[in-house]
């Protein structure tokens, strides 16, 4: 059955949660894919402040098609998660306690996941046009020159979400895969 | 000779470029719906009921199935009896221009690969020309997501490997992306000619509808030793576990040199959108 969450996620209620668990994401959420992580741990490593609060922030991987007239935003789906393990333990220690992609992550993501308190949550891939119906405001509060890429604040309302690896290195891409083939083959 | 107008074939480009990224073809839509028929696995079930919710949605509100709107691959078959007036790569790239902002798909494409600065506009189209016989051209928009495109490899292949060896490597290529490339997916197999037309062949797999197997039965018979194999695997849609990896291998093939076995994989997520009209 799918629980509901509030954002923001603190450490203690990130360590509450089990990979495997099908959640409802109700809160704000940050957006950045690449090129906006790429600038973001350069602002860490020069000591500056970061566009947004990133103390128990979640940011979710996606680059949203535009939005049409009336619409608050185009079609919202995840982007393949690795490409920020580069950036992402950085930003962990510096609070975040949510990410949102699709995807494996490297073994220092799940590292710093374990050691600070986060858990890595994947929506569905390709299922943009339905997941982009939960994003109810979006607002650009950093580079908007990256066009797709700039960082939006999105309020969101019951984002269907799986937690894949939790903050004990749980992961459900191995255990998920594993207990079908015990179980069906 | 026939006379066709160069802006024709940007205005086809321009369509086919909101159609292919809105709209998921038939031939998908049943594979999909039987994949969740057949599945045993509830997670996966689950998966495949939020992914065909998802595609209706796009159908019913004219919105882009996924937010990757791709790259625009564009295909071209183009009649020897054809005389194109006006420049045809100009011509096309201004259909994607057209097509991307009119309905509002994602600009993907950065300018440089180094220095990666979006073009703003979702140009250049990668266009692929063949010449055919005839006074027509075929033309196929194929919007290319990276999720799967990134997750796609080529091997240069022993003759000694052989079909041990081309098995092998396809499963190897299928079993480490994993859930990275948005499974269920579509397997484009291309096997023979050299690194580059090998690559090529697999592309072109992906253009061929999901329904429509090898006409030679020898490779129809590894298309569905293949896709029975990858489904063996338990990946499952999005990697959670289940039964429904893949929903089609496509292999294509033509000759190649007595020293090489070249084999290329290039996997499409199930948002595997191409449409295509002929002038």
């Amino acid at each position: 059955m799918e629980k509901r969450i509030t954002l923001p996620l603190t450490r203690e209620a990130a360590r509450e949660i089990r990979s495997g668990d099908q959640l409802l994401l109700s809160g704000v959420i940050y957006t950045a894919r690449d090129a906006a992580h790429k600038r973001l741990v350069e602002l860490v490593e020069k000591g500056e402040k970061l566009p947004f609060d990133i103390e128990n922030a979640t940011i979710y991987y996606v680059g949203p098609t535009p939005a049409k007239p009336g619409s608050v935003i185009g079609s919202a789906g995840p982007t393949t998660s690795y490409r920020m393990d580069a950036y992402s333990p950085t930003l962990i220690r510096e609070g975040e306690t949510g990410m949102i992609g699709k995807g494996k992550r490297s073994p220092e993501v799940i590292e710093a996941m374990k050691k600070y308190g986060a858990v890595y949550f994947a929506a569905i891939g390709g299922a943009g046009a339905l997941l982009s119906s939960c994003i109810k405001s979006a607002e650009i509060v950093a580079y908007e020159d990256l066009g797709a890429e700039a960082v939006r604040k999105l309020e969101v309302t019951d984002l269907p979400v799986v937690a894949v690896i939790d903050s004990f290195g749980n992961n459900l891409y191995e255990s998920g895969r594993q207990e079908y083939l015990q179980t069906c083959s | 000779m026939r006379e066709i107008s160069s802006y024709m074939i940007r205005d086809a480009v321009a369509q086919l470029c909101i159609e292919a990224n809105c709209i998921l073809p038939s031939d998908m839509r049943k594979r999909i719906e039987d994949a969740r028929q057949n599945e045993p696995w509830d997670t996966a079930k689950g998966i495949l009921d939020k992914i065909i919710e998802n595609y209706n949605i796009a159908d019913e509100n004219n919105v882009p199935i996924c937010q990757d709107t791709g790259v625009a691959c564009v295909f071209m078959k183009i009649g020897q009896e054809v005389h194109i007036s006006g420049g045809l790569s100009d011509a096309v790239n201004e259909g994607v221009r057209r097509g991307y902002k009119e309905g509002y798909l994602r600009k993907s494409v950065v300018a440089d690969p180094l220095r990666r600065v979006n073009t703003g506009d979702n140009t250049p189209a990668m266009l692929y020309t063949e010449l055919v016989p005839g006074d027509k051209i075929e033309l196929t928009v194929a919007p290319k997501g990276f999720g799967s495109e990134n997750m796609s490899r080529i091997a240069m292949l022993k003759p000694s490997d052989g079909i041990e060896g081309v098995k092998a490597f396809v499963l190897k290529t299928v079993e480490e992306a994993g859930p990275n490339p948005c499974p269920p997916i579509v397997v484009g197999v291309g096997i023979g000619g050299t690194f580059d037309k090998a690559a090529y062949l697999a592309k072109s797999a992906l253009m061929r509808s999901v329904d429509e197997r090898n006409p030679d039965p020898f490779y129809a018979d590894l298309e569905s030793e293949l896709l029975q194999k990858i489904n063996s695997l338990g990946i499952g849609p999005q990697g959670f576990g289940g039964r429904t990896t893949a929903l089609a291998v496509n292999i294509e093939k033509m000759p190649t040199h007595i020293a090489g076995l070249p084999v290329a994989v290039n996997i499409n997520c199930h948002v595997t959108r191409h449409k295509t009209v002929v002038i």
